[in-house]
């Protein structure tokens, strides 16, 4: 039965109306310019490639649903389970289903904690057992080097493999249909991302790729799941923050006057409060709400997806003040020009003044601001849920992926593979927003210059 | 230039040549001196005997308070002996049993630590003197003899108007008058920055005899009152000392009772920074003790009773530093520069293996340290509660036991101990930690219910048995036989933040044995107290640390008289059944015998039929210490532990500087590869400059 | 001049009522005092009564923003509002839950925090202006190339990360500084060395990538370009007048953040065991101390409003075409 998580509803909302303004603005050339001086760069294809691959990820584990319980007796009406799956979750079945008991390394096939076996002339040795899943396929652990060697050899090729349909298939029409996208570098990204996607695929068959959490849950399947909310808290971050900046930036700059004092009045006072303490009271009382409202939330999962949204609503909402701040001064030079005057002694309206002047010419500014406030975001999440503000326990998340893991360096031998697989992957993610959002700003305005957003945290 | 730097290099690796160790912690004139270090991780809220109640705040007001009793060092069971008392005092029946008297009669001779409230003239001092205090000990110091009345000014104190004292509640049950007493004080408290002296109000259960003697009488019998006479609640607070702290502008500079202790004991507070030092001078008015010389065999073995009959204390001082992150906590200790540690759970392995058999030992590295290893097991216990006024899990039905059962027998706390702990815990089969009076070991004590005796040793029953039990609940398959819908539990816990998910899944995975799903509601403190008052909770998990080691002290968590959401009492599962709190009643005045272990084990019984709590498990604490550091035993009841103490701190000293020696070449390294960056980096400069100098 | 920091002053009053209402709603929606008396009266053996007495000595058993019940004036001034939050315009900032002077705290614990951000500041700025100076001079070369590559690196990694693996290098593995704690006095170096390289670099990244860009933009202009023609050596060029113009906008940037150098930080002083004012932050969230999170949310605010203010005079003073108006 699908159930779609209100998170999943916004996902879906913004992946379409982002596709949509990308129609339109395909259709105008003037819109459709800085996209393309964008994608000539070749960091940025690379990195839209690397993007693409992490939202596809996110995408998938945004489609929810509730399993089907096998019926209690024949013909009885279908009983779903509470527990909610993804589309992802599905895909990852196999990840998902194989708990060992406890840690253990990537690839290994035995726990990494001695235990007390009982051998097979009934007395009691301490030793290290295997695993249930991890290679447990395996007669022979001597086998194990070549059955790897052979699984990662598998999954490459058939990851080479799709890589040349893709770029096969791409030849053909991506690249006839925009020719000047920096599309070598494209192919090359994918060069790495597909191959490196089937070994992981093709290990992941028989093995824990990057081992095992304290429970013996699968650190990659944790790794991917940990995307959709990254991706949720950049993005969806962005639906409070747009609107409250925008229309404060603009209504500030146009209007002057009274409604200028009042919007600066509200945003100084809202960033003067120090972000991290904004953030903590808002989200304790979110989970006041929560846990007061019982009724509202009958599933965790439920509740842990009203965090996540309020978590964004709060970003948003502390996060506003510097886009409208630049958004207003942008207002304030482009009410004064001209051709605004003309219009207003023409007795056009203000409605359509904004739309049609105003706005348009901010444009370049919101969609920097917002580039750029992506990964900043992404970083945040993980302080925030440090301190304890911020995802829900219970959900996936980098920040509570390195929470976790931080405590396992102390150990000897040292856990180390958690921590490396949120660095790996938070790193790749961060990275390539990063370079993305630069190309972006180049492309759209190499004047405009932003200072490093002043996400919460440190 | 280059010489320059490469000389000050040079200098560097020289030094440490000499065996100077960079990364020591404490300033250079503590080296070598008879200095105890250890750690404290929460700051301390109440450092005043009648407010404070938690453990980590005895660790230190037990060294400078001393109550009439304490308990000994190195025996188990834990015994009573007498402390500031000439003898433990024997309860007194008046009036047929109507009341109980307790007369205390104190050494002689005891004298206070020195400290300026015994000097006239600093209970009066002038405003802009105290607004340039950096610390009371800079004021004239005097001292004075420990009296009775001390002691009762304390028990009045239980009743201030301005403190909290957390057993008030509980001693207003017991001693006569004190719960009329704190109406009166109330009254009598008409201006709140000034000294309310206590002395002048009478209180009726308590008397003094005279110089040395006071009596206490209770309501009734209250065999447990003794244990309380071992707590600070009982500890003597010289009323100079109040009347000192009182003077306006004290508390503004953080001079209070409350943070600055004024005792008799061994030691005393000097340096008082709750964020990141507290440090405890040996106090010199104090009579000296002498080490016990009583013990068993295996502590004479671990020397544990070389210095018998010694005079304590030991140490001249005590350095305890602010370590909130366990990372550092655990280094420091390895690196020598903590004398006793706890071990987190996940350094664990590192430290400790066990070996075939069971028991327990240190991992060669620990070994090679000559780390010893101490284990205890704590009297206390963390269950899992199911709320019996709750429509599924609750009640005495059939049908709710059963599913209670059929929970019991799928939660495998032995894994959760492995997994969680390290082995630091003991399944609990009954609601007694070992060691109280009343708990059986072996195979009297297991649960049947959960547990079968199979080879020796407690077998968890098998999932299968659960699974039946939960069908004849009426769960099949963990699905409700009448609706077919699947049966989902509501467990109510308190996060501790982002690590507690590995904790959920476990509970989820328990469950889901049973194809019973679970929902983990995480809370915080308040909140989940709230859901507990009001007895809206379903399952829920929680922990007792018990007061004394009396049975009673454990058993009256599942009387029905206690109920939480009811009477506001401390049974959070709101457990009610008839015959258990009868048994409770006759049960928790008795002197311990063969009578009354008879109903204990009854009542047990009854309990762990019912189960109303899955009984969980007790914490064992793991204790390492360093190999300099002697007289260490883990003791739950005797917190007065750091007088016992001794540090060898000439091998401290050369350990500390062997372990210690920094590794260099990582800043050899870090050199050469910012001169490799500079190198082409000159190379582009000059080609430049020459362009520039050509296109000129 | 006077006249306008007065104005300004004036001004931020205004703002600060605004902080403190706001502030107060958040804490007192989430936490009643009912809740903030059993979290501090501990976890064994708590009763109502104890409860109301606790509510009753702190001033928390009256109503929260208006006393119909009390005569006059007192009806404002009788609630928790105002006994709670408008005292804190007074700098009169009571006591923490456990009963300990807040403002004592602050005073004692300003220090260590200031010994921790000061030399991050600082030395990042000094690092970060020569990282990019030399990118900017360098430019267009393989080792511009690079040196961005480091930075969008450096500024991908969460501080979390720093923390964590310098902590475990630095003074685990090569046992070259203590790994946490604090000393006053010089004794504090030791100690801070390792914080502030992690500080140090951990901010490198973003900070040296805005600096390039205004390098780049300021050596684009016309002047430089005549000065260049004039035949004057690149060096001479940079430092004389790229790197002098473009200290104006670096410098008047980095000002409103000096007053907030006093808050510290909040992960970085945990992670560490400095007992500054980012730990007492953290300590009060966690333990729910409200009382303390008022204030150094209030204290936050002022700083950051007299960082603005000072911004702005700075900004007079590099730039004389400004004026107050």
């Amino acid at each position: 039965m699908p159930f779609l998580l209100p998170s999943d509803y916004l996902v879906w909302l913004l992946v379409f109306s982002v596709g949509a303004f990308a129609f339109y603005s395909g259709r105008r050339p003037h819109l459709a310019a800085p996209w393309a001086r964008v994608f000539r760069g070749r960091a940025a294809m690379a990195a839209s490639v690397v993007l693409c691959a992490y939202l596809l990820v996110g995408l998938l584990d945004s489609l929810h649903y509730r399993p089907k319980l096998p019926p209690a007796e024949p013909g009885a009406p279908a009983v779903y389970s509470v527990e909610v799956h993804s589309l992802l979750d599905r895909l990852l079945t196999p990840l998902r289903t194989h708990l060992e008991k406890t840690y253990s390394a990537p690839l290994a096939t035995r726990l990494y904690q001695k235990e007390q076996l009982e051998s097979a002339d009934g007395g009691l040795r301490r030793d290290f057992p295997r695993l249930r899943y991890g290679g447990a396929h395996l007669e022979n652990e001597s086998e194990r080097g070549r059955d790897i060697a052979l699984r990662a050899l598998a999954g490459g090729a058939v990851g080479l493999i799709a890589w040349i349909v893709c770029v096969a298939l791409g030849r053909r029409t991506l690249v006839r249909r925009w020719p000047g996208a920096a599309w070598s570098s494209a192919a090359a990204a994918l060069a790495v991302v597909l191959p490196l996607s089937g070994v992981a695929a093709g290990l992941a068959t028989g093995y824990h790729v990057l081992g095992t959490d304290r429970v013996g849950t699968d650190v990659l399947y944790q790794a991917l799941k940990s995307i959709r909310t990254s991706l949720v808290i950049g993005t969806l971050t962005t639906l409070v923050l747009l609107p409250l900046g925008v229309g404060a930036g603009i209504a500030a700059g146009y209007f002057k006057r009274r409604v200028d004092d009042a919007v600066q009045y509200v945003y100084t006072t809202l960033s003067s409060i120090p972000a991290v303490l904004l953030i903590a009271a808002s989200v304790l009382m979110v989970q006041v709400y929560v846990d007061t409202h019982p009724a509202l939330f009958p599933t965790s999962a439920q509740r842990a997806d009203f965090r996540l949204l309020s978590l964004c609503a709060i970003l948003g909402a502390v996060g506003w003040t510097s886009l409208a701040r630049l958004v207003r001064g942008e207002s304030l030079k482009l009410a004064e020009l001209d051709y605004v005057q003309a219009a207003h002694a023409f007795g056009v309206t203000h409605t359509r003044v904004l739309a049609r002047h105003i706005l348009p010419n901010v444009a370049h500014i919101i969609v920097i601001t917002l580039v750029l406030e992506f990964s900043s975001l992404v970083l945040a999440e993980a302080v925030l849920s440090y301190i304890g503000v911020g995802v829900d326990p219970s959900t996936i998340s980098f920040g509570t992926m390195i929470n976790a893991a931080r405590l396992e360096m102390a150990r000897d031998p040292m856990v180390w593979w958690s921590l490396a697989a949120a660095f790996v992957f938070m790193l790749a993610l961060v990275l390539a927003a990063n370079l993305f959002a630069d190309a972006v700003r180049d492309g759209f305005d190499p004047r405009v210059r932003i200072g490093p957003a002043g996400g919460a945290g440190t | 230039m280059r010489r320059a730097r490469c000389l000050a290099f040079g200098a560097l690796l020289a030094l440490a040549a000499c065996g100077v160790v960079w990364n020591d912690p404490y300033p250079a004139d503590e080296a070598g001196k008879n200095i105890l270090y250890t750690a404290f991780i929460d700051r301390p809220k109440h450092l005043d005997p009648v407010q404070s109640y938690a453990e980590d705040e005895g660790r230190f007001i037990q060294q400078i308070y001393e109550p009439p009793l304490q308990y000994h060092y190195l025996k188990l069971p834990y015994e009573l002996v007498p402390l500031t008392a000439t003898q433990l005092p024997k309860p007194i029946e008046l009036e047929g049993g109507r009341f109980t008297r307790y007369e205390i009669r104190i050494r002689p001779g005891i004298r206070y630590q020195p400290h300026p409230a015994f000097v006239e003239a600093n209970r009066h001092l002038a405003p802009r003197v105290i607004a340039r205090l950096k610390t009371p000990y800079a004021l004239p110091l005097g001292t004075r003899e420990l009296t009775a009345e001390d002691y009762i000014y304390q028990i009045k104190r239980l009743a201030h108007p301005r403190l909290h004292s957390p057993i008030f509640g509980l001693m207003a049950q017991y001693i006569l008058g004190l719960d009329g007493f704190a109406g009166t004080l109330q009254r009598a408290d008409a201006r709140p920055d000034a000294w309310l002296d206590l002395r002048p109000f009478p209180l009726e259960g308590v008397e003094l005899v005279d110089r040395y003697r006071f009596r206490v009488t209770l309501k009734g019998r209250y065999p447990q009152f003794v244990y309380w006479l071992a707590m600070p609640f009982f500890a003597p607070v010289p009323w100079e000392a109040e009347q000192f702290y009182q003077q306006p502008g004290m508390a503004a500079r953080n001079f209070t009772l409350d943070w600055w202790p004024v005792g008799t004991g061994p030691f005393m507070l000097a340096e008082n920074n709750p964020n990141a030092r507290m440090v405890l001078v040996r106090n010199p008015h104090f009579r000296g003790e002498p080490y016990p010389s009583e013990g068993s065999r295996a502590d004479r073995a671990a020397g544990l009773l070389a210095d018998a009959g010694r005079t304590m204390p030991f140490l001249d001082r005590v350095v305890f530093s602010r370590e909130k992150e366990s990372i550092p906590y655990w280094n420091k200790f390895l690196q020598g520069y903590y004398d006793s540690s706890a071990i987190p759970s996940d350094t664990f392995d590192r430290a400790v293996r066990i070996a075939v058999g069971g028991e327990v030992g240190l991992t060669p590295e620990m070994r090679d340290r000559d780390i010893r290893l101490s284990t205890s097991v704590d009297i206390s216990i963390i269950y899992l509660g199911f709320n019996w006024l709750d429509a599924t899990v609750g009640g005495a039905s059939n049908r709710a036991r059963k599913l209670r059962q059929a929970i019991s027998i799928a939660v495998d706390w032995e894994e959760y101990i492995s997994i969680f702990l390290n082995g630091r815990g003991r399944v609990a089969h009954d609601p007694l930690a070992p060691g109280i009076f009343g708990q059986r070991s072996g195979r009297a004590g297991i649960n049947p219910v959960t547990h079968v005796w199979k080879n020796g040793r407690a077998e968890r029953r098998p999932i299968a048995q659960a699974r039946r039990l939960l069908a004849e609940a009426g769960y099949p398959d963990g699905r409700d036989r009448e609706t077919g819908q699947p049966l989902v539990l509501v467990l109510d816990t308190v996060g501790r933040g982002p690590g507690d998910k590995p904790r959920f899944d476990w509970f989820r995975r328990q469950f889901a044995k049973l194809a019973i799903q679970l929902e983990i509601r995480d809370t915080d403190w308040n909140r989940f107290q709230e859901k507990i008052r009001k007895g809206s909770q379903q399952l829920y998990i929680l922990g007792w640390n018990a007061d004394y080691p009396d049975p009673e002290n454990f058993l009256f968590l599942l009387n029905g008289q206690q109920s939480r959401a009811g009477k506001q009492g401390e049974n959070s599962s709101n457990y009610v059944n008839a015959e258990y709190d009868a048994l409770f009643d006759r049960m928790k005045n008795m002197p311990n015998s063969s009578e009354r272990q008879e109903i204990i084990d009854r009542m047990v019984d009854i309990v762990r039929r019912d189960a109303p709590w899955l009984w969980g498990f007790h914490p064992v604490t793991y204790e390492l210490s360093q190999s300099w550091l002697l007289n260490d035993k883990p003791n739950n009841m005797a917190r007065n532990n750091l007088k016992y103490l001794r540090v060898n701190v000439e091998r401290r000293t050369g350990l500390r500087r062997e372990w210690n020696q920094p590794v260099l070449w990582p800043l050899v390294a870090i050199f050469a590869l910012l001169a490799a960056a500079v190198l082409p980096a000159m190379a582009i400069y000059r080609r430049r400059e020459r362009m520039a100098a050509r296109s000129a | 001049m006077l006249a306008y920091i007065v104005r300004r002053a004036l001004y931020a009053i205004p703002i600060l009522i605004g902080i403190n209402l706001v502030t107060f709603a958040l804490f007192f929606l989430v936490n009643t005092p009912d809740d903030m008396a059993r979290m501090q009266l501990g976890v064994k053996r708590e009763t109502p009564e104890a409860i109301e007495k606790w509510k009753a000595q702190r001033g928390y058993d009256r109503p929260l923003l208006w006393n119909a019940a009390a005569p006059g004036v007192k009806k404002l001034t009788e609630t928790i509002f105002f006994a709670k939050s408008v005292r804190l315009f007074a700098l009169d900032f009571g006591r923490a839950e456990d009963n300990r002077d807040i403002a004592r705290e602050i005073s004692t614990r300003m220090w260590p925090s200031l010994a921790l951000a000061l030399p991050v500041f600082l030395v990042g700025l000094a690092v970060n202006v020569t990282f990019a100076l030399g990118m900017a001079f360098f430019r267009g070369s393989a080792l511009d190339l690079w040196g961005v590559i480091v930075c969008v690196t450096l500024m991908s990694i969460s501080t979390l990360f720093y923390i964590i693996g310098g902590q475990y290098l630095i003074a685990k593995l090569w046992r070259l500084v203590p790994i946490s704690g604090y000393a006053g006095g010089l004794d504090a170096v030791r100690f801070l060395i390792l914080p502030v390289i992690i500080g140090v670099v951990g901010g490198l990244g973003a900070g040296a990538r805005l600096y390039r860009t205004l390098f780049l933009e300021e050596m684009g202009k016309d002047y430089v370009r005549t000065a260049r023609a004039k035949g004057l050596a690149e060096r001479v060029v940079m430092f004389r007048h790229v790197l002098k113009n473009a200290m104006i906008p670096i410098l008047t940037g980095v000002v409103v953040v000096i007053p907030s150098l006093f808050l510290g930080s909040l992960i970085t002083e945990s992670f560490f065991g400095i007992p500054g004012l980012g730990s007492y932050t953290i300590d009060a969230i966690q333990a729910q101390d409200f009382a303390v999170v008022r204030v150094m949310v209030f204290i936050g605010s002022v700083l950051y409003i007299l960082g603005l203010m000072l911004t702005d005079i700075s900004y007079t003073l590099v730039d004389p075409r400004v004026r107050f108006d």
